[in-house]
């Protein structure tokens, strides 16, 4: 069964100059860890806050646990847990209180859901008492995600949580999001990273406010329709200019070691001709290696 | 109710740990209380006068006694010609000449009549015309000292009487004034910044995704903010009786009452500018440029309301802080009971009415 649903979703701002989510569908299912991947500004947290009632949506509709996101938002609110993008919590409260804090509002008490916070709390209890505002980026984080958990919500909203935390912290991150998933929380997270996209169950690839691709990450590269290569050489960016002035090579984007590039003409033959054009260029150390595209590849490929 | 006495903690922390607006809270009244109380006076004292006396007999010498006793006036020098009195208004400081024509006494004593001349440096019209009152004052007080001993001819004096401050105190006018302004700069301010800030912090999008009902949230905030500034209030009062003499001379529990009303109005205001105001600077902003200034304009504590142009005079209805100046004063200052106030009561309870039901029927509880 579907936790939430979006039917037809658009969000326009500034009395419908700038559309920031257009026509978006999709559905997460119960239990399910659901990653909505895309860059800043492709409508992420709109989707989320339209999710978590704080806006209304212009046309389409969508439901949070069955739950109308206009019509039963009261419902929504008393049910799901949100943790936004900026960093929410009291910064002048110590950690302790702000989780007590969170845990009156939502009519509990830390004892009666420690054991679901426990693995995470463990971790920022030696700083108890400090103030919210003087931990790290990760230890926010980890205290928000408490703060977000404390009333035991059957779904969890989480707008890019790992935004601005260290790769360390990131990776924790993603294995308490895991262990969550196994409580059956249904979890929605949102993300920029690429890298974090084939941690999710399935993911929406979203850009300018539309999907463009609903799947799990491993159908999602399974689908990119040619064979990927990544070339490498000594200079780099003089092997960037070459490969773009070549009429063989289709696609060709820098990716950080390597550039990734398809070719016109899938062959041997071509691969050969590639390898001794870039040798008459005097490329030295030429590598070229058929490659698996990533989740950014295929993000790519539909982008264009 | 346990929620929501959590959430009145959580602001009483969100007060007393930030030391700055702490310092601004309780600051404030007592910088304003002392400010106004003693450098910002409109009583002149010690103004630098000259005599210029020509008769130098009995009377005049008893008149320049009784204006050298005076805390208002300060004799520079006693001139021998009228010459010199346009050097002395020159050479800058002198600011009142009074001038004895010869046989002054002579004159009193037969004739029972004398002149004396005042000479006032007008370019500042308000001193001169308040010094002048002052010499004419002591002068009067003279002439009546004179009538008490001799069995003079019956004669009409004007007599002069300040009713409720016979001493033209000038903290009588301007406590109640100070009680309006800090009560509703704290309140306005206080209220509509801490839930802007709520806002800019993001932590109102984290509280309105809770089941807890946005009203309360409202509530729970005003509250400290009450309870602040009924503290408030009365270091006012303290500091206003022990250190400026200002007589209470109606009902304390009727004064903290219609201070209560007046805070309820200021933090309904609050609640309204935060619905309006995106950020803390520009909640600021809005309650200085919206509280501030017409409480000092228009409440009639520092420039008289019955002096304005009638478009301005109907502004000053308006202002809540207006009413509650009248309020105060008639309690203070009169001694009067509620009967005498209740219209100004009933103004200002429906100000409070309007603004809470504005303020909550625009409250969101979305974003934007």
């Amino acid at each position: 069964m579907a936790d939430v649903e979006l039917h037809n979703i658009v969000k326009t701002y500034n009395k419908g100059k700038v559309k920031a989510v257009n026509d978006v569908s999709f559905s997460v299912n119960e239990g399910e860890l659901f990653g909505l991947i895309g860059a800043d500004g492709a409508g992420k947290t709109s989707i989320f806050r339209i999710l978590t009632t704080l806006l209304l949506p212009d046309s389409g509709n969508a439901s949070v646990s069955g739950f109308d996101v206009i019509k039963d938002y009261k419902n929504i609110r008393s049910s799901v847990g949100y943790m936004p993008g900026k960093f929410s919590l009291y910064q002048d409260l110590s950690v302790e209180e702000n989780l007590n804090f969170f845990a009156s509002v939502f009519n509990t008490s830390v004892k009666e859901n420690y054991d679901l916070i426990k693995d995470i709390y463990v971790q920022i209890e030696p700083f108890k008492d400090r103030r919210a505002g003087k931990l790290s980026g990760g230890m926010k984080q980890k205290l928000a995600l408490c703060c977000a958990l404390i009333h035991r919500p059957k779904v969890l909203f989480l707008d890019e949580p790992t935004t601005g935390v260290d790769t360390v912290s990131r990776k924790e991150f993603w294995e308490m999001l895991k262990r969550l998933k196994q409580q059956g929380i249904t979890i929605l997270v949102s993300t920029p990273y690429m890298d974090e996209a084939t941690l999710c169950e399935r993911i929406a690839l979203i850009q300018n406010g539309k999907i463009l691709s609903i799947d799990t990450p491993d159908e999602i590269v399974k689908q990119f329709p040619e064979n990927l290569f990544a070339v490498k050489a000594n200079d780099m960016s003089k092997l960037l200019n070459d490969l773009r002035k070549n009429n063989e090579i289709k696609t060709c984007n820098a990716f950080g070691e390597f550039h990734h590039i398809t070719f016109q003409n899938d062959n041997e033959n071509s691969h050969n001709e590639l390898i001794h054009i870039l040798q008459k260029a005097n490329h030295q150390n030429i590598e070229l290696k058929h490659i698996t595209p990533s989740i950014e590849d295929c993000f790519i490929k539909l982008m264009n | 109710m346990k929620q929501f006495l959590t959430f009145v903690r959580k602001e009483f922390y969100h007060v007393f740990r930030d030391k700055k607006t702490l310092l601004m809270l309780f600051g404030l009244p007592i910088v304003q209380i002392v400010l106004f109380g003693f450098a910002l006076t409109n009583e002149i004292k010690n103004s630098k006068i000259v005599i210029c006396d020509y008769a130098k007999d009995e009377a005049t010498q008893q008149i320049i006694n009784k204006i050298e006793a005076s805390q208002n006036f300060d004799i520079q020098k006693t001139l021998f010609s009228h010459r010199q009195i346009e050097e002395a208004f020159k050479a800058g400081n002198i600011k009142l000449a009074i001038i004895f024509p010869a046989n002054f006494n002579n004159d009193l004593s037969h004739l029972h009549q004398a002149q004396v001349q005042i000479i006032a440096d007008a370019s500042d019209p308000n001193t001169a015309n308040t010094l002048t009152n002052y010499a004419t004052a002591i002068i009067m007080d003279y002439q009546q000292e004179l009538m008490k001993n001799n069995v003079v001819p019956f004669r009409i004096v004007p007599e002069i009487r300040m009713l409720y401050n016979p001493e033209l105190k000038g903290a009588t006018n301007f406590v109640p004034g100070v009680m309006a302004l800090v009560l509703m700069l704290v309140c306005v301010m206080m209220t509509s910044v801490s839930i802007v800030r709520e806002k800019e912090n993001g932590t109102m999008e984290v509280l309105l995704v809770s089941p807890f009902n946005p009203f309360l949230v409202i509530i729970a905030k005003a509250i400290p903010y009450l309870l602040l500034s009924i503290v408030n209030l009365s270091v006012i009062l303290i500091l206003s009786v022990t250190l400026l003499d200002m007589p209470i001379n109606g009902s304390i529990s009727l004064l903290f009452a219609e201070s209560i009303l007046l805070i309820i109005t200021a933090l309904s205001l609050g609640l309204l500018i935060s619905n309006v105001a995106q950020s803390q600077q520009a909640a600021m902003l809005i309650s200085l440029m919206g509280m501030l200034v017409p409480t000092m304009l228009f409440t009639g504590f520092m420039f008289p309301i019955e002096n304005m142009p009638v478009p301005l005079q109907v502004i000053c209805n308006i202002i809540p802080a207006k009413w509650y100046y009248t309020i105060v004063k008639s309690i203070m200052i009169k001694g009067l009971g509620f009967s005498a106030i209740w219209k100004e009561t009933l103004v200002l309870f429906g100000m409070t009415v309007f603004l809470l039901v504005v303020s909550f029927k625009k409250f969101k509880t979305r974003l934007v």
